[in-house]
């Protein structure tokens, strides 16, 4: 207990931007349950995608020294977008080939779940017999290795309050993340196209009714979600700078609960339920031990949904359902 | 293609066949495939069946265990309709049952087997009783989150062996020293002098035959199950569960009873796993498993008996079978399941009466949101045109 009080504001500072990336990566899965009812479980591997983009990228700019606070901005920008293509691309050819032809059909949404975790295992395997080797082959490791991106941070501390620093990468991820969701959340809400989406959430036999043309709006949806994760890759590489073939597992099964913990198909539901994850595992961490960090997040879950099931905003992209 | 659909046209003709066949004609046909399952095992059968690996050890699991996991988590997915992703939770406290109460406190395997059930069953309750008033998605949530719970606790905890396990678990004890004797038909067939009952460190066979007891025993309790007022309840919930609650059904009851049911198919598999395996650690219970043994469901034919068992041997035996393909075994079988569900949503032996719930509607679980195939029409016409 002792040890909590003393890493308080640390913890603080960590859990947010942790949760920073677990927000932005919950907001595909939130989008794509909220428009299908479909657990993305491929959605990690999108993530993982992003990851190796943001490798490959800083290789072909050739950087590999640290840059400055001003260029490494500049630099995370670059990053971030080229991640959102490929992320962002991979989630919309996944869209087409494993989850469109059982929309089609009328499969049930057992069999799009073994769809996604089916994709899932080729996409991790993929990367590790094929791609790894032939494009990041680095001396030691073999496609099942971790990946190490070439070092283009130096984190400095921006400033501190009281005893607390504040690491120029951790506020990048924080302020990055926050700039995000505010942009998807305003495209939601205000573009035509985030309409449909809202209308297809709420009553997807209305919507192409009313027009709405239901095969772009998923894809627009896998397209956004799979960008975001792309944002969320490229910060977590700045401050991780190591990948590997799995990197994606844990880290989607907490980003999923993130989005179950705000309420699942509510776009500020994730950043809520990022944050709160974020917070509670550096918390439980510092208190029973960071090898709990898991059993601290999972346990949550569990007592957050026996007291509030629809999460702690509630669910508002969709009709809630009983 | 059309050789396609004229083996499915068979496929349905014999099942729709069978479906009205009389118990003279059944009970022959349960006899020769228990026979037949007697002896797999012989060298004959395995030299094709698995060149590269062991074929009674392969028996015995994944292709036995995976098929006893299936069946218990087919009673929870496929007949009351709940989606578990943390199923391999309740094999992990069977195994470890085994482990701590064989090794540490010497129980005789006999004495363990009832009490393992008994704890996994409980700890179904316990996950149970909170979770399953939530809506499918949350409980397919909170399960894996609580299959990995298990999972981490079994590696943080120091006193059960950590990351290491626990090794040197018992065998069960030698029922008798009685051999097969060594003379036609058996030799010809690789199983003569083979002691079927005396367990050792070398032979899986005994092992093997020790979990098709399990499994025999297991599929005539859920099919009998399946007939009774529980079964017709939980085919109820699955359809509609708001509609069954007003009918008079206490839902939740008899969701708790499948949960329960199915954790005890688990623990039970457990245990036996365990017995045989003389050393277990946390990373044998990873997520893998549940995805593994709920894509043998899937695949199967949720729901339907046959089709599950069939499902779990084609996805304990395919990468084995094709070791050769080393690295590239998983990626292919990812693969196989996306075109798979795909081709065949159903599964490879869909279960009648939840085809004719799909036919309906959405087959319990619900569709995807925005199945509504737009300008192409009934989704269903839409098959038809692609299939026909």
């Amino acid at each position: 207990m002792q040890n909590f009080l003393d890493q308080f504001w640390p913890s603080t500072v960590d859990g947010l931007s942790l949760g920073a990336i677990y927000a932005l990566v919950a907001l595909g899965y939130t989008m794509v349950y909220g428009v299908l009812r479909l657990i993305n479980f491929a959605h990690s591997e999108i993530f993982m995608i992003g990851t190796f983009a943001v490798v490959g990228a800083v290789e072909a700019l050739g950087i590999n020294s640290p840059v400055g606070t001003l260029a490494l901005i500049g630099l995370i920008v670059v990053l971030a977008v080229v991640a959102a293509v490929a992320a962002g691309g991979s989630a919309v050819l996944l869209e087409l080939v494993a989850y469109r032809p059982l929309r089609r059909s009328g499969g049930s949404r057992l069999a799009a779940l073994i769809s996604a975790i089916g994709a899932s295992l080729f996409l991790q395997q993929l990367f590790a017999i094929v791609v790894i080797p032939r494009f990041f082959d680095r001396p030691l490791a073999g496609g099942h290795l971790p990946v190490q991106s070439n070092d283009f941070t130096d984190p400095v501390n921006l400033f501190s309050i009281g005893s607390v620093d504040f690491r120029s990468d951790k506020v990048i991820i924080f302020v990055g993340a926050l700039l995000m969701m505010v942009a998807l959340d305003q495209f939601v809400s205000r573009t035509r196209l985030g309409r449909g989406i809202r209308a297809t959430a709420q009553d997807p036999e209305t919507a192409v009714l009313m027009g709405v043309n239901i095969d772009r709006i998923v894809m627009a949806t896998f397209a956004l979600g799979g960008a975001m994760a792309g944002v969320a890759a490229a910060l977590y590489m700045m401050r991780f700078e190591e990948t590997v073939y799995t990197v994606g597992f844990l880290l989607g099964i907490k980003a999923f609960t993130a989005a179950v913990l705000g309420g699942i198909g509510n776009l500020r539901g994730a950043l809520i339920g990022g944050m709160a994850l974020g917070l509670l595992e550096m918390y439980g961490s510092s208190i029973f031990g960071a090898e709990w960090r898991d059993v601290v997040a999972f346990s949550v879950l569990v007592l957050v949904l026996m007291f509030r099931p629809t999460g702690i905003l509630g669910e508002s992209l969709q009709r809630a359902r009983a | 293609m059309a050789s396609l659909r004229a083996v499915t046209g068979t496929v349905a003709r014999v099942r729709d066949g069978w479906a009205s066949a009389p118990g003279r004609v059944r009970w022959p046909v349960y006899a020769l495939l228990v026979l037949g399952a007697l002896i797999l095992p012989a060298d004959s059968i395995g030299s094709f069946m698995s060149p590269s690996s062991n074929w009674s050890d392969l028996l015995f699991f994944p292709i036995g265990g995976y098929i006893l996991l299936a069946i218990g988590l087919n009673v929870v997915v496929g007949q009351a309709g709940l989606l578990d992703l943390g199923y391999v939770a309740f094999f992990a406290i069977g195994a470890y049952s085994m482990a701590v109460l064989g090794k540490l406190h010497g129980w005789d395997f006999w004495a363990i087997v009832p009490v393992g059930i008994v704890i996994a069953a409980a700890s179904g309750v316990i996950l149970g009783a909170p979770t399953l008033r939530l809506r499918g998605d949350y409980l397919a949530i909170v399960t894996l989150g609580f299959g990995e719970i298990i999972r981490i606790v079994a590696q943080n905890t120091d006193s059960i062996g950590g990351p290491n396990g626990i090794s040197g678990i018992p065998h069960p004890p030698t029922l008798t020293e009685w051999a097969v004797p060594d003379v036609q038909p058996f030799s010809g067939l690789g199983l003569g002098g083979l002691q079927p009952f005396t367990y050792g460190a070398l032979d899986s066979r005994p092992y093997y035959y020790l979990m098709l007891l399990a499994i025999i025993v297991v599929i005539v309790f859920v099919v009998r199950l399946n007939r009774s007022r529980v079964g017709r309840a939980w085919a109820a919930i699955r359809e509609d569960e708001d509609a069954a609650e007003l009918m008079g059904v206490p839902t939740f009851k008899f969701k708790l009873a499948a949960f329960a049911i199915g954790a005890a198919i688990g623990g039970l598999t457990g245990v036996i796993y365990g017995s045989q395996a003389t050393s277990i650690i946390p990373k044998n219970f990873e997520f893998m498993v549940s995805a593994l043994i709920l894509a043998a469901v899937v695949l199967g034919g949720s729901g339907n008996l046959p089709g599950v068992i069939l499902g779990a041997f084609l996805v304990a035996w395919l990468p084995e079978r094709f070791r050769a393909l080393n690295d590239y075994r998983v990626l292919f079988f990812g693969l196989a399941l996306v075109v798979m569900m795909a081709l065949r949503p159903e599964g490879l032996l869909p279960s009648r009466r939840r085809k004719a719930e799909l036919q309906e509607g959405t087959g319990g679980m619900g569709g995807l949101g925005a199945e509504v195939a737009g300008p192409d029409g009934d989704p269903h016409e839409a098959k038809a045109e692609v299939t026909g």
